[in-house]
């Protein structure tokens, strides 16, 4: 079970963009010792996944970004399967979620611009296997984009 | 615009999967010394392409059961302003990602909730009441899988 000062150090963890250790104990009024015994029991348990990085792709020239909308042909027993397993083969496609309810899967799509982005779509998406119905939103701006949980 | 050369795509994915790997570690799984990682890892930063390191909270063990993908078309555009929209769906603490997109919806908002009535109530108090706010579609999350995405080429 987590403490008051598990959530404390979570709160102050999932707000820092560095993770440094010594940062991360001034803030949450801990010792670097503390916080590094409490981290790895938070890993141990599963309460932390992991440690990623975020990219910014448009600093490496990906100004597109498409979120494609996918209804399956279910009559297909494995139709998720495959058109999973086929979209992990396109570099461009950095997430994959599926869902309960209209959409069945999206597919988040990076393209250097649009003659590339309608290069992709149809060389890579519209041959995937089993597409009844898809549709694209066009990302504008990313007006918030936190993963904070509320804890 | 930065280019990567080979090293530096490596050096990415090695980070991707563990966002708090060292210096040390990583130039050892790369064949580079120490100073000469850390000297690559600082030029991403510098250049903007490694924006942030971040912890991945296992969301269901800290009770956070359910993830929602809404699609909000705001009705009476024209009238509605979407300054006063974003900051007031922004303040939600529950709505993780707000985008503004162009498609069927004017948005696309992320939400965690504990437990479907949890959503419910979310939806029904904080978001419908919002100015603006005309057709919502519901998509309940079931899986997840963020990939590496175009390091690589």
């Amino acid at each position: 079970m987590l403490d008051d000062q598990d959530r404390r150090l979570l709160r102050q963890l999932q707000a820092s963009d560095t993770l440094n250790i010594g940062a991360l104990a001034a803030r949450a009024g801990m010792t670097t010792a503390t916080v590094s015994r409490r981290l790895a029991r938070l890993e141990r348990d599963g309460i932390i996944d992991g440690y990623g990085i975020v990219i910014d792709w448009r600093a490496l020239g990906y100004s597109v970004e498409v979120s494609l909308r996918v209804t399956l042909d279910k009559t297909y027993p494995d139709a998720f399967d495959a058109f999973i397993a086929a979209a992990r083969k396109i570099p461009q496609v950095f997430e994959i979620q599926t869902f309960l309810g209209r959409v069945d899967v999206r597919l988040n799509l990076l393209a250097r611009d649009m003659a590339h982005y309608q290069q992709l779509y149809r060389a890579s998406i519209l041959t995937l296997p089993h597409i009844a119905d898809i549709e694209a939103l066009m990302m504008v701006a990313n007006v918030k984009n936190s993963e904070s949980l509320a804890l | 615009m930065t280019d990567l050369d080979d090293l530096d795509r490596r050096l990415l994915a090695a980070l991707q999967l563990d966002g708090r790997a060292s210096a040390g570690a990583l130039g050892r799984a790369l064949g580079l010394s120490q100073p000469a990682t850390w000297r690559r890892v600082r030029r991403l930063e510098e250049a903007g392409v490694l924006r942030a390191r971040k912890v991945r909270l296992n969301k269901a063990a800290l009770g956070f059961g359910v993830t929602v993908f809404l699609g909000v078309k705001l009705a009476g555009r024209g009238h509605v302003s979407l300054d006063d929209f974003e900051r007031a769906v922004s303040a939600i603490p529950e709505v993780q990602l707000v985008q503004h997109v162009l498609g069927r919806y004017d948005y696309r908002l992320r939400v965690v909730a504990r437990d479907l009535p949890d959503f419910e109530r979310v939806l029904r108090r904080r978001i419908m009441p919002l100015p603006g706010v005309g057709d919502v579609e519901s998509n309940v999350l079931l899986s997840e899988e963020r990939r590496p995405g175009p390091i690589g080429v």
